[in-house]
């Protein structure tokens, strides 16, 4: 049986559900950075499915337009986590502790 | 042109300016308030005056410079042209005007000595000399307009000079608002020449005249233009020169320190509006002429009646003053270009002594100016007593003296005229006032410095003045002695431009109403002219033509020789007569030596002598008929003013008030309570009540923005479908 863009997108959502659910569900800081390098992977792999079964609807046979979204993409991810790393490390600084629950000062 | 003359003028006209300006300023900080500054500017420019004289005398040319350049643009075409004039008749102003200013700032250093406003007092005076001189300076009727108002102005600061007095500062604006009103009627003059002729350059206004620019009539009175152009310039004479019935500010104007009462009020701006007749003399037409030979004649008389009761030696003189304005006048009037200007001369140089002189008595007296108080100072002040005497027979006319040739020109050219023409009563105006003059000149001599003391404590402080105060008077003594020797005056106007044409003017235009019924009024005339007329056969055309004119030319020249020897011998009698009267009454009076009681005389005339004190009651009735009603205008005005207007005033201000009010309740209520303030607590509100949904904890916001996010799916899917 040949693997189609059903299979890709199905894995993709997969992922991208556990990252929304890791993101939701963890108190933790740094569980909550992983979920979202999970949601970027997610959409990492929607970029190079429907790059490979899309067609070329963007740019025709023979672009890299998905590979490149795809390295940019990485690129973004590691940007981000530095920052979100270096405002976790002011945060812990600042409050002691990752727990993003009980970092609730704007709370009324 | 002439590059020296036309230096020379520029010269004597600025350095006074320059003076003036720099003294207006710094006279604080200058030694002694620069009084040797002024007068060496003016001792300067005297003597660049006299040089300007003998040049123009030498010369053989009337006009020696006529300067003109562009001044104001009016218009794209317009351009109103100013210039400096300089012939005979400048230069004789120039020297008078220099040389009795500067007599007057020497004689000033002592009379002024202890004033506490010394340096304003000079400032004044150059003020006064810089304008008087750029007035005979100037070339055409604006300038002269320009600078006729500064010595107004100059006049007023100097009447006022001593303003704590009321006296004074009244008489101040006396003088200033009487000459204003002549110069209204100047103005208009001026306005009618600019409008008809385009130009108020005296040349241009001459040859308009020539060209019968001037002559359609006006539609007022039958008078044509230039008649009433003539007019109306006269009248801004008569108001300078005070003339009757605007004669009135003159005598007042004796509030302002003596020497002050000598150059302006007698020698130089007075003689201002004479020299204007003078200088525009062909420009009048024989209507105007006939009308200022009458003012002057009846100012001469008028004035010279006052003039024979007054007590204060001031007073006395002023009137004199008026009078012999008067003669000048007249002079003019008849044609007489010569012996009116030759009167002002003489008139400036002996008027001007007399007034240094009763300073000189007034500053011995302690400021007593009542003749009444004086009496034989001769004793104490010889040299003072000698020179005030030789201006007076200069006045009075006695032979030999300055004043006997300018006056006798004067009565000669009034009698030829007559002669020639009619209106006895200038004949009379003349004589009588030659008469009347010699009386009360040396009734004044005679109260002044004979006869015994009346105020024995202020005879007793009385002194003979320093030498600042006795050199004008010797100078200016001379001059009214030696002022009319040779006829040097009629040599130095042998050629004068214009004269001609005023003999022809005066001989041939008799047509109009005015002078129509002058002559029915006096026959004597009318025949001279019927009779030429008829001659030439030319019917009711009463001009006589050309060979008429040629006729009549030497019965012309014998009448008017005729005249003037009658009028001089007439003059000495009468000068003679006058003096001799006067002695007989004054001479010797307290002791009863008189042989005419003046007492008893006033007695004898008591309405006469009421009327003559009280100078004719001109400042009453002027007082009833001018300042009354302006007095009663100006109060009803004020009533108006204060019901209605400000009633209106008011009514706005409570209306706006009542407006404010209302408008500041809705403001506070609906702007303020309503939008500004509502719409803050609206927000407020709304912050407060959404602010529970602000937990702080990030994965709540997390989860509700996937179930909006789901939630927006659905409904997406549901309107898709």
């Amino acid at each position: 049986m040949p693997v189609g863009l059903h299979a890709y997108l199905l894995v993709a959502a997969i992922l991208f559900a556990l990252g929304l659910v890791a993101c939701m569900a963890r108190r933790n800081a740094i569980g909550i950075l992983i979920g979202i390098e999970l949601i970027i992977n997610a959409a990492i792999i929607n970029f190079m499915a429907f790059w490979r079964f899309g067609g070329g609807v963007m740019d025709g046979e023979g672009g890299l337009v998905g590979p490149l979204f795809g390295v940019f993409l990485i690129l973004l991810a590691a940007c981000e986590a530095a920052v979100a790393l270096a405002i976790l490390l002011s945060l812990y600084f600042n409050f002691g502790t990752i727990e993003v629950d009980s970092i609730h000062q704007m709370q009324r | 042109m002439d590059p020296l003359v036309l230096k020379l003028a520029v010269l004597i006209f600025l350095l006074p300016l320059a003076t003036f300006a720099l003294m207006a300023i710094f006279h604080h900080r200058i030694p002694r308030h620069g009084d040797w500054l002024a007068t060496t500017a003016i001792g300067v420019i005297l003597a660049a005056a006299i040089t300007i004289f003998v040049h123009a005398g030498m010369s053989d040319r009337n006009i020696q410079v006529n300067y003109v350049f562009d001044w104001l643009p009016l218009g794209v075409s317009n351009m109103v042209k100013g210039g400096i004039l300089v012939d005979r008749l400048t230069a004789i102003m120039l020297v008078v005007v220099t040389l009795v200013s500067f007599l007057v700032h020497l004689f000033s250093v002592g009379y002024m000595k202890d004033d506490v406003r010394y340096g304003r007092y000079y400032c004044g005076l150059l003020l006064f000399t810089t304008s008087m001189l750029g007035l005979v300076l100037a070339n055409n009727l604006v300038y002269l307009y320009i600078f006729w108002e500064l010595v107004g102005l100059s006049s007023y600061l100097l009447i006022g000079h001593w303003f704590e007095k009321k006296s004074a500062s009244d008489a101040a604006i006396k003088a200033f608002i009487t000459t204003r009103l002549g110069d209204v009627g100047m103005f208009i003059g001026l306005m009618i020449c600019y409008w008809k002729v385009g130009s108020l350059q005296y040349a241009d206004l001459f040859a308009a005249v020539q060209n019968g620019l001037l002559s359609e009539p006006s539609g007022l009175w039958g008078f044509d233009w230039q008649t009433l152009a003539g007019l109306g310039i006269f009248f801004g004479a008569m108001g300078k020169s005070a003339q009757f019935p605007l004669h009135v500010w003159l005598p007042d104007a004796m509030e302002g320190p003596t020497p002050v009462s000598a150059l302006i009020h007698a020698a130089t701006m007075v003689a201002a509006g004479v020299y204007l007749t003078g200088r525009l003399l062909p420009f009048f037409s024989p209507d105007t002429l006939v009308f200022i030979a009458y003012i002057g004649g009846i100012t001469a008389l008028f004035a010279a009646t006052i003039a024979l009761v007054q007590d204060d030696i001031k007073k006395v003189l002023a009137y004199s003053t008026v009078s012999q304005l008067g003669y000048m006048i007249m002079a003019l009037g008849v044609g007489g270009y010569v012996s009116g200007l030759f009167h002002l001369t003489t008139h400036a140089m002996f008027k001007a002594c007399l007034f240094l002189g009763s300073g000189a008595v007034i500053h011995a007296m302690h400021h007593e100016q009542s003749m009444s108080q004086y009496g034989g100072l001769w004793k104490k002040m010889p040299f003072t007593a000698l020179f005030y005497i030789m201006a007076t027979l200069a006045l009075c006319g006695f032979p030999g003296f300055s004043g006997f040739f300018s006056k006798d020109l004067i009565l000669g050219d009034t009698l030829a005229y007559t002669m020639l023409h009619g209106h006895w009563f200038l004949v009379v105006a003349g004589f009588g006032t030659a008469f009347l003059t010699a009386f009360y000149m040396t009734r004044q001599v005679c109260l002044t410095f004979f006869g015994s003391p009346r105020n024995a404590h202020k005879y007793e402080h009385a002194h003979e003045v320093g030498w600042q105060m006795l050199t004008p008077l010797v100078i200016l003594g001379t001059l009214s002695l030696v002022g009319g020797w040779g006829g040097w005056f009629e040599k130095y106007n042998e050629k004068r431009d214009g004269l001609t044409q005023i003999q022809e003017i005066a001989a041939t235009g008799y047509q109009s109403p005015f002078v129509a019924a002058a002559l029915a009024a006096a026959p004597a005339a009318a025949t001279h002219e019927a009779a030429a007329a008829h001659e030439a056969g030319v019917g009711s055309e009463t001009r006589p033509t050309a060979e008429a004119a040629a006729a009549g030319v030497h019965d012309e020249a014998h009448i008017i020789h005729v005249a003037h020897r009658t009028a001089m011998g007439l003059s000495i009698v009468l000068a003679l007569s006058g003096i001799g009267f006067g002695l007989l009454m004054y001479w010797q009076r307290r002791s009863g030596k008189a042989l005419l009681n003046p007492d008893a005389l006033a007695k004898a005339a008591r309405p006469v002598y009421v009327l003559l004190w009280n100078k004719y009651f001109f400042d009453e009735m002027y007082n009833a008929a001018f300042v009354e009603t302006t007095h009663l205008a100006a109060r009803f005005s004020a009533r108006f003013d204060r019901l209605v207007i400000d009633g209106v005033v008011n009514f706005v201000g409570f209306f706006g008030k009542v407006m404010g009010f209302v408008i500041d309740i809705l403001d506070r209520i609906i702007v303020d309570g309503l939008m500004v303030n509502g719409s803050a607590h609206a927000a407020g509100f709304a912050g407060n009540q959404l602010s529970w949904a602000q937990t702080g904890r990030v994965r709540q916001y997390l989860l509700l923005m996937v179930l909006g996010i789901i939630a927006l799916s659905g409904v997406i899917l549901v309107l898709v479908r």
